[in-house]
């Protein structure tokens, strides 16, 4: 047997309060597609960035290509031959892509005729990119690539993924498939972290699952079902997906779109046109389309960021609220969930009751003429921590002690917990495991099912199918007409999401 | 035609120790550390290249103590603010406050006296041409420099890899650091070139403009040289057209205030400060064009591993 490229063995990192990595063993072969899977806060990251160098381990050793080393920094790592794509991209984004590039090579003779070379590698493996764009222009799937093509100009041996298709529509996480298996086939190993368990299946020769900063399982993903794998990460035996519930008895109109237009704030958005809906009450609509088509725009028009000017573009339970900020809008019932957790969705430096107490104050009787009711706003804290089993330390932990998906689950249990009467929700699972994903899953349906008007705004389209009684589809700043769910093949919605439905305008941006 | 030659040289003369104490504080924002401490700084320098200047009698060596005075001023305040972490808003007025009151404390056995002050240079052939030479070859070599300094940062900014990293850390440091960039230590560095650029530029006050020491001489320029920055949105060239509108409004206010115009003199004194901001303001008013060209991160601390 030949000796692995990467082997981990007995990884220990202590976080006070928190045993992040518990003698971790990771193996990875050459040539393999392997994957790291576990909910979030169960070490993935932690790891990840041990081997990138980032974070040093208290205990263990790393052996690479046989050989024991010491990490000591992500330039390290990169001489190593180890690159990294993350979750959150690491780009600058007044930068343009070859500036980029370069700020990511170490070595200056990688910079000789960069240009050139980012045209070339670009090309050979289908990942087109312009140089000389500047970040701030590009969509995520695009910034993903330069991400990519910047690990790749310096032939890495071992290629680390975090959650690479949780931004990505059907289609490019295709394309990024083809180029990860011919790399593999080229000799470079990827690890792959994800919670899509499906593609892991299809992508993965061998999976490594953690929980609680664990190994718990080594395990070629092909030979499992989905539901076992899933149910290996969270210890407990997953529900059977939730039954498609009955036709929603469906009630009055509670959210109506008329016409709304909305010019594009800043040069690199996107205007809405003349959108329509109507939503009512104990029903889900879900918008799905490839980021950066307004749908950002479209959620701060219904949650009042941006005012779209005229009283009437905007009802809530029929009164005139397109006029009204959302604080107003709030108070005639709706809520609504930004796709941006930190600093937008929750004030990161205060702690969650604080948080829950910011958007609960108007109807949760948490404060007396002023004065905030500390013991109830706890209680309320504490009741959305323990229904939506958000890992903390309790309501006074700060909103940024929380790890992303933990912070979601927060985030939309407060205002699920609020019983509005319209909740607009954007991306409301990005980022979060399975588990989580079917508490947050559960407790839309069951918020639609007592009466509420439900609009999600995502690019997971097996989360808009799982849950929308009625599919739109956003691109370019224009809203489909929606279908019902029953209606909606992934082929006519991935059709629409290319823009079809809008075949006199400018194409959708991709 | 003597009015023109004298408004260019004066328009020179009084822009320079702007352009000077601008083109460091630019460099220090580039990296996105706001340092509020430019009117405290030049003060030091002021003082410490007319002080060594007086005693000593050599300018080297007093605009070598000037730059030594500016980066000591601000080595404090990049220990106070990127290795302690402190406020850099707050850090950074206190520097001023502090320049001024140390600067007149050293300075107040100097007020009254003179020193020797920077000779113009005189070129053969070239300063003797009429007109032409007296514009452009008979300035002191600060004048020079300023200029050089100002298009050399330019270039190693957008030009050379070790100013795309420091772009690329007022953008967005935590990204630098994932790249294993050195954020504190560069931030180090540019913050203490600001400080010698703007002890340049006291010194270039005490011992070329005015010459000659007084509390307080700087006069309010390292704050227009921090509106310079901001409102020339962090481009170089508008640096430089924003330091010559500075210098031609002050020899304007001195030249009606010669001509015995019945307007108080205080009013007269501020006119320069309040239009050079003025116009600034109405020219960059594109508030897209300064969230472009505005670091990101301008301002905010950084902790690695955060």
């Amino acid at each position: 047997m030949t000796t692995p490229l990467l082997q981990l063995n007995g990884i220990v990192k202590q976080y006070p309060g928190c045993l992040a990595n518990d003698h971790v063993d990771l193996t990875i072969d050459r040539h393999q597609i392997h994957a790291l899977l576990g909910e979030n806060g169960a070490g993935k990251s932690t790891l990840v960035k041990i081997i990138y160098g980032v974070v040093h381990p208290d205990e263990g050793s790393i052996l690479w290509q046989g050989e024991r080393v010491t990490i000591t920094s992500p330039a390290h790592a990169r001489r190593l031959g180890i690159g990294m794509v993350f979750q959150h991209f690491s780009l600058f984004e007044a930068l343009t892509v070859a500036e980029n590039i370069a700020l990511g090579l170490d070595n200056p003779k990688d910079r000789v005729n960069l240009r050139d070379r980012i045209i070339k590698i670009s090309a050979s493996y289908g990942l087109p990119v312009d140089p000389d764009r500047t970040v701030h222009d590009l969509s995520v799937g695009e910034r993903q690539r330069i991400e990519i093509v910047r690990c790749l100009l310096q032939n890495p041996k071992l290629l680390i993924m975090d959650e690479p298709t949780s931004v990505l529509t059907p289609k490019e996480a295709e394309t990024l498939f083809t180029t990860l298996r011919r790399l593999a086939s080229e000799g470079c190993s990827i690890l792959y972290i994800s919670h899509k368990l499906e593609e892991v299946r299809a992508l993965c020769e061998a999976a490594t699952i953690m929980r609680a900063g664990r190994v718990v399982a080594q395990c070629i993903p092909a030979e499992k079902t989905a539901r076992e794998l899933a149910s290996i990460m969270i210890s407990a035996d997953l529900k059977p997906a939730h039954e498609r519930r009955p036709a929603p008895t469906v009630g009055l109109p509670r959210l109506v779109l008329n016409k709304l237009t909305l010019r594009a704030t800043s040069e690199f958005g996107t205007s809405l046109k003349s959108i329509s809906l109507t939503v009512s009450g104990g029903e889900i609509v879900g918008i799905a389309g490839i980021a950066g088509n307004g749908q950002g725009e479209l959620m701060d028009a219904l949650s009042g960021e941006i005012l779209a000017g005229k009283p009437e573009t905007v009802l809530l339970d029929g009164k005139p609220a397109g006029h009204l900020g959302p604080y107003d809008r709030r108070k005639l019932g709706g809520c609504f969930v930004p796709e941006e957790r930190n600093g937008h969705g929750a004030v990161t430096t205060m702690s969650l009751s604080e948080n829950a107490y910011l958007s609960a104050h108007l109807r949760g009787a948490l404060s007396k003429l002023g004065v905030i009711n500390h013991r109830r706003t706890n209680t309320y804290a504490a009741s959305i921590i323990e229904r939506f089993d958000v890992r903390t330390t309790g309501p006074a932990a700060l909103a940024k002690s929380l790890s992303g998906g933990n912070l979601q689950k927060f985030l939309v249990g407060r205002e699920v917990m609020l019983d509005p009467a319209v909740l607009v929700i954007s991306q409301p699972t990005w980022g979060v495991d399975a588990g989580a994903a079917l508490a947050i899953h559960e407790a839309i349906i069951a918020l639609a099912a007592a009466g509420a008007a439900v609009v999600i705004i995502s690019q997971d389209l097996d989360e808009i199918f799982q849950l929308s009684d009625r599919i739109a589809v956003i691109a370019a700043g224009t809203l489909s007409e929606p279908v019902p769910v029953a209606e909606a093949s992934l082929e006519r919605i991935g059709l629409l999401m290319g823009g079809s439905h809008t075949a006199s305008e400018a194409p959708a941006h991709v | 035609m003597d009015i023109v030659i004298n408004l260019l040289v004066s328009v020179m003369a009084a822009s320079t120790p702007l352009l000077l104490a601008a083109t460091g504080e630019l460099v220090v924002e580039k990296v996105a550390v706001l340092n509020l401490g430019v009117e405290g700084m030049m003060l030091m320098g002021a003082i410490a290249g007319f002080a060594v200047a007086h005693e000593t009698g050599s300018l080297p060596l007093a605009l070598l103590a000037a730059i030594f005075a500016g980066m000591a001023l601000s080595l404090l305040f990049a220990f106070l603010t990127l290795t302690l972490q402190a406020n850099q808003t707050a850090t950074g007025l206190a520097l001023t406050i502090f320049g001024r009151g140390f600067s007149a404390l050293v300075g107040a056995g100097y007020v009254g006296i003179s020193a020797p002050t920077l000779p113009h240079i005189h070129i053969p052939v070239l300063s003797d041409i009429p007109v032409l030479g007296q514009i452009l070859f008979s300035y002191d070599p600060l004048i020079y420099l300023a200029l050089a300094l100002l298009a050399f940062v330019a270039w190693f900014l957008s030009k050379t890899h070790a100013g795309l990293i420091m772009r690329a850390i007022g953008d967005q440091h935590d990204a630098a650091h994932v790249l294993g960039y050195k954020v504190i230590r560069i931030r180090y560095l540019a913050v203490l070139f600001g400080g010698a650029m703007a002890g340049l530029a006291g010194a270039y006050m005490s011992l070329a403009y005015t010459p000659l020491w007084a509390q307080d001489m700087i006069a309010g320029r390292g704050w227009v040289a921090l509106a310079l920055v901001t409102f020339a949105a962090w481009r170089p060239f508008w640096l430089l057209i924003g330091a010559w509108l500075f210098g031609a409004m002050m020899y304007l206010s001195l030249y009606v205030q010669g001509l015995g115009v019945p307007v108080p003199s205080a009013f007269l004194s501020a006119v320069p400060y309040i239009g050079t901001v003025v116009v600034l303001v109405l020219i960059s008013r594109d508030s897209r064009r300064i969230r472009l060209h505005r670091p990101a991160m301008l301002g905010r601390a950084f902790q690695a591993g955060n």
